[in-house]
């Protein structure tokens, strides 16, 4: 026993020398003092980590499986289409691999959502954390990128039809638009070339660029340190040690939290695997069981629901404006919508960080984002009506006042004191 | 004294009893992603077995069928053929067949079921090449005057005598592998299949 | 804070869901017999004689059949015509562009048609049970045929030996004209049975994918009770 353990710390004091793992591991993890009063709301950052190791692991496994390309096979099938349905009835275990990737996908969206509205709630943008939610909203942008060329590759009718729209929108761009969206594809259609390379951004890419901003992301955040539920630092008590007095070591404290939160979500996520893999149609949709078929769009389409808030934005800008068409004003929106999210560090001039103290006015312009976010997003799925674009236009501009009129409402709103330690 | 001492032992058996599960749980999700990588349905279709007609192949006479993707050569050999085995007993290295490379049924000095008719994997032992039908004797083959026909592997040169046997000093370890095989009739064979102890 | 927030987001979302459902063709309640074999392997036989000459369903091995009580020498004595592996898939040997010519499109292939028939009407094997019991005779379409379900349909109606001949009446509701092989409950339920097997070879693995989910929640939730045990162990210390 006594030998067996000098040998394995000899061993570790030979890697110490030349790596620092003891010392990595005290910086992140055993001496890295998180504040004691996390929430429901700080579960969604770790599973966030455990969707995207799912994602990698299964990802590997399905492409060596998949194959992009768009041409027929001896049935009239297109091979990439077939080559989905060979991973779900021929490969051993495809189909539950299949479906841990396509849950997978619709998953990290919704930890993703929850744990950005969690910043929303606290104010974990704010001073000195702004890098940190700027690395996110870029893990962010890279996420939707990744889902988006991920859709493409099963080459049903969904797939199809989604990218030959989302494509063609950057041909609204004046000047360079069309040629660019033509770049984009590598065809006057969306085709073969368009397949082969969005499997490249896909599988390797984009992958690349989101592991690395999930580094950056972490590495910020322990510089530092964690926010919490009363927005208040937690490094400006700290005792004779230098230790934070609210703070308490992520491990194994929040660790064996974290296992928790990490088996209930992988219980959710087994509900949908196993019993409802389509997620009613909006995890897998019944028209991209249909092959890929460019003479013949489906009666109604829809991007998948992650998307579908701004794309409700794309489509409620129906007019010209400054001599430009809506198409364009449309795209413009739609990208707002996303990139409006990097300022809102300096957007909130709030005294205090955490909606448990701050007054009224944000706590309603918070319910009215949170309403007009979740209508955009449900009337994306649906076909659009004289009536529902109304609806979308008004959910629009509370979309956008929420943010431009932040610097105002937020200094003008009510707070209250905040404590000087962290409290339950 | 003990309240100490027994939060640590309780907390020690909860920490392992909750690190054996989520291991046997880790490990038994290990088990699909594993499996995924062994051959799918469609390659195990390819490899169902191969029903061949052999009426049409005269003596002296090769073919050649594809089983699981491999080369599987069917030869028709001559009463000479059979004759130069006995010459090539002292050259191989196995010349018994003791090494498990056929089937039981095949373990005699043609290594076959019928002496005459010789079913092998094409598949050189060494590394994986399809060795080339040397069948003519003598120095019209090319590689020497004294050879008795057999089979020379292009990659690294190791040779075979006609029952598919490695001579010595050659990169190849073993003799040619023998598939599994059966008569449906004396016009049909199977390949990939037999029936047990048949 | 939380309450209003539901509350305000249920206001703004139940009139939305009411404005979502429209009326179409209302698709009738396919039987559910997944879990019956005999009714499987017949809806198999159905297949493999009435739709497998001009539908491929070409990612489903013969040998997969397996999955519904059939075994391999009962596959081949009873199920393959075109091929003689069972371990190929069910392909046609009918040429993509003599369907083509035929028809006006190429035959699609089966092999997940129920599950790109799901909509908020019904599910798959309901649109698949309701378009195959209303086909009519309608002279003014190329083949003869025409089906209130899918309204212009390019495929005439295979099954009509077994069904009969329906026309449109004044009323606009089908009524039987001449009398097929099957009587009318007869029909609805070798149509339910063909149903359920294109049901199951939309996704061969569905019963698998369920039994093995229960024993995976089983394993969580006795996974949880340790770590939920283990969390309050550790927490402890902190409160």
């Amino acid at each position: 026993m006594s030998a067996m353990t000098a040998k394995l710390q000899g061993l570790l004091d030979w890697v110490d020398e030349r790596f620092p793992a003891t010392s990595g591991w005290k910086a992140h993890l055993s001496e890295y003092y998180a504040p004691k009063n996390f929430n429901f709301w700080y579960f969604f950052g770790s599973l966030a980590l455990v969707v995207l190791v799912n994602q990698i692991l299964t990802g590997i496994l399905l492409t060596m499986h998949y194959k992009p390309d768009a041409t027929l096979n001896g049935s009239g099938v297109p091979v990439a289409f077939a080559s989905v349905e060979y991973i779900m009835r021929d490969v051993p275990w495809g189909w539950l691999i299949r479906y841990m990737h396509s849950t997978g996908a619709s998953a990290f969206f919704v930890v993703v959502y929850l744990h950005m509205f969690r910043g929303l709630l606290y104010g974990s943008h704010r001073k000195p954390r702004e890098l940190i939610w700027i690395f996110g909203m870029l893990i962010f942008l890279m996420l939707m990128a990744e889902a988006f060329f991920g859709y493409l590759l099963p080459w049903g009718q969904m797939s199809f039809w989604g990218a030959q729209v989302i494509v063609n929108m950057f041909s609204a761009i004046p000047l360079i638009g069309p040629d660019l969206s033509l770049w984009l594809r590598g065809d006057f259609v969306v085709g073969d070339a368009t397949l082969n390379r969005f499997f490249a951004f896909h599988v390797i890419a984009v992958p690349l660029v989101l592991v690395g901003l999930v580094a950056a992301h972490l590495i910020a955040l322990h510089e530092v340190g964690s926010n919490n539920p009363d927005g208040i630092e937690i490094k400006k008590n700290k005792d004779a040690k230098g230790i934070p007095l609210d703070g308490i070591p992520f491990h194994p404290y929040y660790t064996v939290k974290d296992i928790v939160g990490v088996v209930v979500f992988l219980m959710v996520c087994s509900v949908v695997i196993f019993f409802m893999p389509e997620g009613g149609g909006y995890f897998l949709e019944s028209n991209n069981f249909i092959p890929a078929n460019p003479f013949q769009t489906p009666a109604h389409i829809a991007p998948v629901w992650y998307f579908t808030p701004y794309y409700s934005v794309l489509r409620s800008i129906t007019y010209p404006l400054f001599g430009l068409e809506a198409k364009f004003w449309g795209v413009v929106g739609m990208g707002a919508a996303v990139v409006i999210f990097f300022l809102l560090p300096w957007l909130d001039r709030s005294p205090v960080k955490s909606i448990r103290y701050k007054g009224p006015v944000y706590k309603t312009a918070l319910a009215l984002f949170v309403i007009a976010f979740g209508t955009l997003g449900y009337l994306g799925v649906l076909p659009p009506t004289p009536v529902r674009t109304l609806v979308g236009q008004i959910c629009s501009v509370v979309y956008f006042a929420f943010f431009i009129l932040m610097p105002i409402y937020s200094k003008l709103d009510k707070c209250k004191q905040e404590p000087e330690r962290v409290t339950g | 004294m003990a309240s100490g001492d027994k939060v640590d032992c309780g907390r020690r058996r909860l920490i392992v009893a909750t690190a054996a599960v989520g291991g046997i749980g880790a490990a038994v999700t290990v088990v699909p992603f594993v499996a995924s990588m062994m051959p799918s349905e469609r390659a195990k279709a390819a490899g169902a077995p191969v029903e061949v007609d052999i009426s049409k192949l005269a003596p002296g006479q090769m073919m050649t069928v594809e089983w699981r993707g491999k080369p599987v050569w069917i030869i028709n050999r001559t009463k000479d053929m059979l004759a130069s085995l006995k010459k090539t007993d002292d050259k191989v290295s196995d010349p018994n067949s003791d090494k498990p490379m056929q089937p039981a049924y095949c373990k005699n000095e043609a290594r076959s079921i019928k002496p005459e008719i010789f079913v092998a994997v094409g598949i050189c032992t060494h590394l994986g090449c399809s060795p080339t039908e040397k069948m003519k004797s003598g120095s019209d083959s090319g590689i020497a005057a004294d050879w008795p026909g057999g089979f020379i592997c292009p990659c690294h040169g190791s040779t075979f005598d006609l029952a598919g046997r490695v001579y010595k000093s050659k990169p190849a370890p073993d003799n040619l592998e023998i598939p599994p095989y059966m008569y449906l009739s004396d016009a049909k064979i199977v390949i990939g299949e037999d029936k047990k102890g048949a | 804070m939380k309450k209003l927030l539901l509350a305000l987001l249920a206001l703004i979302l139940v009139p939305l869901t009411v404005l979502a459902s429209e009326g179409e063709f209302h698709l009738d309640h396919a039987p559910d017999k997944s879990a019956d074999p005999a009714a499987l392997q017949n809806g198999a036989k159905l297949f493999v004689n009435y739709c497998l000459n001009c539908h491929s369903a070409s990612y489903m091995r013969y040998n997969r059949l397996r999955d519904i009580g059939l075994s391999d020498q009962q596959i081949k004595d009873n199920l393959m015509f075109t091929v003689d592996k069972v371990g190929e898939p069910m392909t046609i040997a009918m040429r993509r562009a003599d369907a083509k010519q035929w028809f006006g499109v190429a035959p699609p292939d089966l092999s997940v048609v129920a599950r790109s028939r799901t909509s908020e009407a019904g599910s798959g094997a309901d649109w698949l049970y309701s378009y195959l019991r209303n086909f009519y005779r309608d002279d003014s379409r190329p083949s003869g045929w025409n089906n209130l379900v899918f309204a212009n349909v390019a495929m005439p109606h295979a099954l009509w030996q077994l069904q009969g001949e329906q026309v449109m009446g004044e009323d606009h509701k089908l009524r039987l004209d001449k009398p097929g092989r099957l009587a009318p409950a007869e029909y609805d339920a070798a149509v339910a049975d063909l149903v359920a097997y294109l049901q199951y070879m939309g996704e061969p693995s569905a019963r698998t994918r369920k039994q093995l989910g229960i024993y995976v929640l089983l394993f969580l939730a006795v996974f949880f009770v340790l770590a939920y045990a283990l969390k309050r162990e550790f927490w402890k210390d902190i409160h």
